[in-house]
Formats: structure tokens, C-alpha cells, sequence
């Protein structure tokens, strides 16, 4: 690895920090920005000669601070700019600078500038886009890739988004312990967003997506630093975690989505799954469950199983039960048909969903697994009708490939034992 | 005579990797490894998984408590460690518990999940 690349590891590492804080000194996000970006200039031609600097996040605000206020006074009185001669003491000056670094600011600092990208007034694709450009540091072109739109139209997307922010207004206070726990929900809430961004992505937009799993676990890790003993944000590592370790097994060779149960399980990365499964451990001994902590546990379940037919369905169908009463939603229902399906047969499971089909009628996954149901019980005409509305509203090539084979499997053996579908 | 080669870096850096860095990174440390593996000095090399996932128990006025995260204190050394094969955390912290009850220094013990990086490979 070149000089280089080992640089942008220790300035993206060291980034959400740097623009937290450079934040709060200049209460313009333009400012944060560009002082960080300045900081960051300076760090790629000193630290290639002086050696990376003990605490790389008190280089970058200390020195996108002077930058940011000489911008400051120049733009007041078009004074030039200090030459780099004034910055070359910053050895002696960066260990002073990491003693008074304000530790107690570091938590809200960063919270403040997530929270920042989760303000209720921006869209949740503006929401995405700017924590990615703004916290994780993605360029443009590569967000507009990911998004599959213009590099200017994400620009633009992005520009928006930080004017209505300008026009709201940021909270500098410190907050109190009610708005600190919203904040941080609302900045959950949005790192589960970009890590299913990425997660649901599939053929040729996942190569491009995949980084954005990857980021949404380092944005859980930060949060998980800077609040240790939260059982949620433990529980929200925790499931993107043992989600993400399955990524490599999920598509076939051909792209097509592959069941759960069908997946390759020595393909697992088996370092997240113990990361995730630790995680989820410490967070259900804190005895408040919430909604990541008892996904992630259906999760760690499915991880567990060293085979499909060792899941336990038992337990996996009482956390459902669990999720419905703590967020109801006719789509946990669904999930929850799944387990029942293999409880109790594809009847119950069928009884189940059939209630949902008002609220779920323009919804994939409600027609794949009621086709996968009617399959099982030998009603092949219902359950081909139920596959074909599926295909019309797949979001992806790979969910209509996925419902194909088992039309194609429906036709050549009438009525195969379909694996009901449990979201991979 | 066994030695512990202790390895610290910046946890925020490890972990912004790409994985083909990290997976360079490995391969590199993998092949110094082999050189020593094959002398039949090379005992069990593990990677920490992240602190995150670390859960600590410590004695807080005599009895054990378990705390979220890793341990944090410097007045205390590193001063030894155990690696254990348990179905889950409770079975862990069951482990450190009983190691503390008998310990009696008023140590922490970091209960922390690794993997080994050469499962197969270790020489003695």
C-alpha cells in the first residue's frame, strides 16, 4: 500500500471527529468543511516527511482551525494568507493541542453533526447523501453512483439539502439527556437507512452500493464508542453485522437472489458473525429490548444455525411475536408467516398473511411467500398468479430471477416443495 | 522461553480499511508468520475483534460487576490472558467471574471476542 493510501485510512478514520468539531468552532457546515478539506492538504504533504502524528483527529481540527479563521480574517480584510513556515512547530504544538481537546464536546460533537444529516424536514435520500458526503467523506461521483443519478444531479441533491439545514438553523447547545436519546434514535434510524441502501442493492449497482454497508457499520461503531452502554445501538451493530456477514452468499453467479436457507454458509464471514453475536449478548443482558436488539437476535439465530434445518423456529417465531407488540407493522407479520410456515405448515402461515394483503398488495415479498405458500399446499394456478404479480414488482433483477426459478421449478414439477423465502 | 508479541494501533484507522487493505495487510503479516510457523516456534495468533463488542468485569468494591466496553483504566498492567471456546457471552463472563472469585487482586478482566488468523497453522 502506497504512503497514500494509508494517509486517507488514518484522515477518513479521523474525520467525523475533525468536522464535528471544526463545526463547533465555526457554526457553518460550508466552513467545517472546507477548513477540514484545507487540513487535510496540509496532512498529505507533512505527514509523508514527519510520520503520521500521534492523534491524527487533534492534527486535522488544530490545523483546519487556522486555516478556517485565517479564511476568516482574509475574506474581513483580504490580509494574505500565513505562509506554511508559521505551522512547521506543530509537533511540539499538536501534543499541547491533544491535552486540551475538549473530551466532554467530543461526544455531542459528533452527534450534533449526525444528528445535522437526519434533520425531519430533509427527504431520506437527501438524508443518505449527506451523511455520506458530510460524516463518511464519499466523494460526489461516488455517492451518484451509488444512487444511480448524475453527478450533478447529486450535487445539486446535496447542495439543497445543506441550504435547508442553513435555513433551520443548528442546535449548539449542549443537550439535555431527553434530546441526546432522540438525537440518537434519529441517527440510528439513519445509519440503518444507509446500511440498507447498500444491503438490498444487487447485480451491477451492488458493487457500487457495497461500500455503503461498509460505512453504515463504521457510523454504528462510532455511535457504539460514544454511547457504550446503549442496548439499541449494541443491537443496531449487532444486525447490520450479522447481515452483512451473509453478503457474500446472498446472489448466485447468475445474480439471482438466494434464499436464506439455500445459502452457501461456509461463505459466512465468520469474523462479523461473532462480532454481531457478541454484541447481541451484551445488549439482551441489559434486559430493555427494542426493536434492532430483537432483529438482531432473529438474526444471531439464523447465525447460530450450522444448517438450515437447526434453526430454531421456535424462538425465532416468539421474538417475532416480541417485534409486532414493540413495532407493529403488517411487514413483521409477513416475516413472522415464515416461521409459522415451518412450525406449523404453509395453511396457518397462509391464514396469517391473508389478512395483509390490503395493506400489502403492491409489496414483493407479501406475493413471493404467498405463492411459496399455495406451492407448498399443491395449489400451483394460485400460486403461479401469486409469482407473476411478485415479478411485477420486484425493485431488483435479482428478486424477479429469484421468483423465475420457482415459476420455472412450478412448471417442471408441478408442485417441489418451495422453500419459503426468508429474507436473505 | 514463550513470548507474547502484543500488537497496539489506532482501532479507528484498522477499521477504515478497505477489505482488500485489510486482506493485504493479512496476507503480508501471514507471510512473516510462515517463516517462523515453520521453525515450529509459532504458537496461536489472534486478531481482536473490535472493542465494541467488549464487555468488562471488574471488582467494584470486592464484588464482580460486568460493564459495557473494553478496560479503560491505565494504573493497571496487562498482566495475562486466556482464550476459551464458550457458546456465548454469559458463558464467558461465567469464566471471568469464577477466575475473579479466586483472584485475589482486585484485577478486571476484558472479556473480548478474537479470531485466530491461523487455526490450522500454530506450530506449538
Amino acid at each position: 500500500m502506497t504512503d497514500v493510501a494509508w494517509i486517507s485510512a488514518a484522515i477518513g478514520a479521523a474525520r467525523p471527529q475533525a468536522v464535528a468539531a471544526l463545526l463547533r468552532y465555526f457554526r457553518d457546515l460550508d466552513m467545517a468543511e472546507e477548513a477540514f478539506q484545507e487540513a487535510c492538504l496540509r496532512a498529505l504533504k507533512a505527514w509523508p516527511k514527519n510520520g503520521p502524528p500521534r492523534d491524527p483527529a487533534a492534527w486535522l481540527i488544530f490545523v483546519g482551525r487556522n486555516s478556517g479563521i485565517d479564511q476568516v480574517r482574509r475574506r474581513a480584510r483580504q490580509a494574505p494568507m500565513p505562509g506554511e513556515d508559521l505551522l512547521s512547530d506543530l509537533g511540539d504544538a499538536e501534543a499541547d493541542m491533544a491535552e486540551r481537546l475538549d473530551g466532554a464536546h467530543y461526544r455531542d460533537d459528533i452527534l450534533r453533526l449526525l444528528f445535522i444529516c437526519c434533520h425531519p424536514d430533509l427527504p431520506q435520500t437527501q438524508q443518505i447523501a449527506l451523511a455520506l458526503r458530510i460524516v463518511s467523506g464519499l466523494s460526489v461521483k461516488q455517492i451518484a453512483r451509488a444512487f444511480v443519478v448524475s453527478e450533478a444531479a447529486m450535487e445539486q441533491r446535496i447542495t439543497r439539502a445543506k441550504a435547508r439545514i442553513a435555513d433551520a438553523g443548528v442546535l449548539f447547545e449542549t443537550p439535555g439527556a431527553v434530546e441526546r436519546a432522540e438525537r440518537l434514535a434519529a441517527v440510528a434510524a439513519m445509519a440503518y437507512l444507509v446500511f440498507n441502501e447498500g444491503y438490498s442493492s444487487a447485480g451491477a449497482e451492488a458493487s457500487a452500493r457495497a461500500p455503503l454497508a461498509e460505512e453504515a457499520i463504521r457510523l454504528v461503531r462510532l455511535l457504539l464508542r460514544l454511547f457504550p452502554a446503549e442496548p439499541e445501538i449494541m443491537g443496531l451493530a449487532a444486525l447490520m453485522l450479522l447481515q452483512h456477514a451473509r453478503a457474500p452468499a446472498r446472489f448466485d453467479a447468475d445474480g439471482a437472489l438466494v434464499l436464506l436457507e439455500d445459502q452457501d454458509r461456509s461463505l459466512w464471514r465468520g469474523e462479523m458473525i461473532d462480532e454481531g453475536l457478541a454484541l447481541v449478548d451484551k445488549a439482551l443482558r441489559h434486559g430493555k429490548p427494542g426493536p434492532y436488539q430483537v432483529q438482531a437476535a432473529i438474526a444471531a439465530l439464523h447465525a447460530r444455525a450450522k444448517r438450515p434445518e437447526e434453526t430454531d423456529w421456535r424462538e425465532i417465531d416468539l421474538l417475532y411475536a416480541l417485534l409486532e407488540r414493540l413495532q407493529p407493522s403488517p411487514v413483521v407479520t409477513l416475516n413472522r408467516a415464515v416461521a409459522v410456515a415451518k412450525l406449523h405448515g404453509p395453511e396457518a402461515a397462509l391464514a396469517m398473511i391473508e389478512p395483509l394483503e390490503e395493506r400489502l398488495s403492491g409489496y414483493f415479498h407479501f406475493h413471493g411467500l404467498r405463492g411459496g405458500l399455495l406451492m407448498q399446499m399443491g395449489r400451483a394456478g394460485e400460486a403461479r398468479v401469486a409469482f407473476d404479480r411478485a415479478i411485477a414488482l420486484a425493485n431488483t433483477a435479482a428478486e424477479a430471477a429469484h421468483i423465475r426459478q420457482h415459476i420455472d421449478r412450478l412448471m417442471r414439477e408441478g408442485t417441489a416443495g418451495y422453500p419459503v423465502p426468508t429474507a436473505g | 522461553m514463550l513470548y507474547a508479541i502484543l500488537c497496539y494501533a489506532s482501532e479507528d484507522v484498522v477499521c477504515s480499511w478497505s477489505k482488500e487493505q485489510d486482506d493485504a495487510v493479512l496476507a503480508k503479516l501471514a507471510a512473516v508468520q510462515e517463516k517462523y510457523a515453520r521453525a515450529g516456534k509459532l504458537g496461536p495468533v489472534a486478531r481482536l475483534l473490535p472493542t465494541t463488542a467488549a464487555t468488562t468485569l471488574r471488582k467494584v468494591k470486592g464484588e464482580p460487576v460486568v460493564l459495557d466496553g473494553p478496560f479503560a483504566e491505565t494504573k493497571e498492567q496487562f498482566l495475562g490472558f486466556y482464550t476459551v471456546d464458550c457458546a456465548d457471552l454469559d458463558e464467558a463472563i461465567t469464566f471471568a467471574r469464577e477466575l475473579s472469585e479466586v483472584n485475589p487482586s482486585g484485577g478486571s478482566y476484558e472479556i473480548r471476542p478474537i479470531s485466530l488468523l491461523n487455526p490450522v497453522a500454530a506450530t506449538i
